[in-house]
């Protein structure tokens, strides 16, 4: 049986991992290549990168990281932020990447998804997908809506209808990120997880909020998220890796458990 | 030198990066000669069947991969790569390789677990393998070990006599096919941690030997 996903995130700017870690063995803090080694070590089941480095001219040095951590580690690993375009991806992709994640190039140009898919394949393509809960309304018909620019700008789109029209354009996975619940450490958006997950048949992975097992236990169980994505509860050293997924076993959800 | 075929078909880095982790030395080539005169072969591939096949004709890669069965170098098929040696698939619709006898089959689109709940495709992440035979390449692996995967088709052979592993996702489906010197699993080894390297090294030092 499939195992659900552990996922840690990190952001990467100008090559140097941004969040502060408490890792409690001597790891070099700010190496993105370190830390996603440290973590494949752990028992993570795919590492998630995003870049969010500002100017574009330095978009060169998250593609040496890319390289450095193809040769360091032996899981699956996605790399988003700032890709706009297919050459954009390829250029990711050739350095070692698994998936690309696209959202507000998406957004823009929806193309972009099939058009990746179509030379990629669908496996590479993921979606990520920033939401708010809105007001219901003839637009808005589930209640949420896609923002961008880390969740200023409200484009008008239903989240649903924008997480079933990207399956079709051939995303191969959908990263959906809470703007509500994202830093508030009081679980994931349990509604919008479910909504979604439910009603698309690619798999999706939950992101903002987590701020213990509980947290994940739940997206993974009740809103039948594929995979949950944690950040600083495994960065500041709250829980690790394996303490997650022995909790997780422990009450019933398959992780992976041996590696 | 260990070649790792090129058919513009996807992440070979990967796998050129494990190899290189591992300590063997190969390449990345769709060099008819200098596969031929290899010592073994990694034909990885992701993307869709019908492109594939008609880039593998293109380079005669096709005659290649029959010719090195035959003279009993090792052959390692990745994913894609799994299932193209088969004779045909229901992904384009296309005729394959027919290096192993069977057809390629697209998961049924209403698939449920045990528990009852609705299975999603592409069958993504890390799912275990039941070993039905035993087999040099994959020496040392525990059935509580788990490979990544990430596929909407899987193989089934003619027989079951080239069933070497099974996977359970709503069906029970063959992982892991092969017999001579070919082995193909349609898991990506290459990122599958410890377990996964260790069935590259295990392949990198077999002599192409198999009694089934």
């Amino acid at each position: 049986m499939l195992s659900k996903r552990i996922i840690p995130c990190l952001d990467v700017r100008n090559g140097k991992t941004t969040k502060g870690i408490k890792f409690k063995e001597n790891v070099d803090i700010g190496d993105p290549v370190k830390m996603a080694r440290f973590y494949y070590e752990e028992g993570a089941d795919e590492i998630v990168f995003y870049d969010i480095t500002a100017s574009s001219e330095r978009r060169d040095i998250m593609i040496d990281v890319v390289r450095r951590v193809a040769e360091e580690i032996f899981i699956p690993f996605s790399v988003g932020g700032g890709i706009r375009t297919i050459e954009d991806m390829r250029t990711v992709l050739l350095a070692g990447a698994e998936k690309v994640s696209v959202n507000t190039a998406a957004v823009k140009n929806p193309e972009i998804i099939s058009e990746g898919a179509g030379v990629f394949g669908s496996q590479c393509i993921v979606l990520g997908m920033d939401v708010k809960k809105v007001e219901l309304s003839e637009k808005i018909p589930s209640g949420y809506e896609i923002v961008i620019h880390g969740g200023r700008t409200y484009t008008g789109i239903d989240a649903l209808a924008w997480a079933k029209k990207a399956e079709d354009l051939g995303a191969g996975e959908i990263c959906l990120n809470s703007i509500d619940a994202d830093g508030t450490k009081q679980g994931y958006e349990i509604a919008l997880t479910s909504l979604i997950s439910k009603n698309v048949n690619i798999p999706v992975i939950a992101s903002g909020g987590a701020g213990n097992i509980n947290h994940m236990h739940d997206v993974l169980k009740y809103a039948k998220a594929d995979a949950a994505l944690i950040a600083s509860i495994v960065h500041y050293g709250t829980y690790t890796i394996k303490q997650i997924k022995d909790e997780l076993n422990s009450r019933g959800i398959k992780v992976r458990n041996t590696w | 030198m260990i070649a790792i075929i090129d058919y513009k078909a996807g992440n070979l880095k990967s796998v050129e990066c494990a190899l290189k982790k591992l300590g063997f030395p190969c390449c990345i080539t769709h060099n008819n000669k200098e596969i031929l005169g290899s010592e073994r072969i990694i034909f990885p591939g992701v993307g869709a069947a019908g492109q594939a096949i008609a880039d593998l004709r293109h380079l005669g890669l096709d005659k290649v991969l029959r010719q090195a069965l035959e003279t009993g170098k090792p052959i390692l098929g990745i994913c894609l790569g799994a299932q193209i040696i088969l004779d045909k698939s229901e992904e384009n619709n296309t005729q394959c390789l027919g290096l192993i006898s069977g057809d390629v089959k697209l998961f049924p689109s209403l698939l449920f677990s045990r528990e009852k709940e609705r299975l999603k495709i592409p069958h993504m992440g890390w799912n275990s393998v039941h070993l039905v035979k035993r087999h040099p390449v994959l020496e040392g692996i525990k059935p509580a070990d788990e490979f990544y995967f990430v596929h909407s088709y899987y193989p089934m052979p003619a027989s079951d006599k080239y069933i070497i592993g099974t996977t359970d996702y709503g069906i029970e489906f063959p992982s892991i096919i092969g017999y001579k010197n070919l082995i193909a699993m349609q898991f990506h080894p290459e990122k599958s941690g410890t377990p996964g390297l260790k069935i590259l090294k295990n392949f990198c030092t077999w002599n192409g030997h198999y009694a089934e």
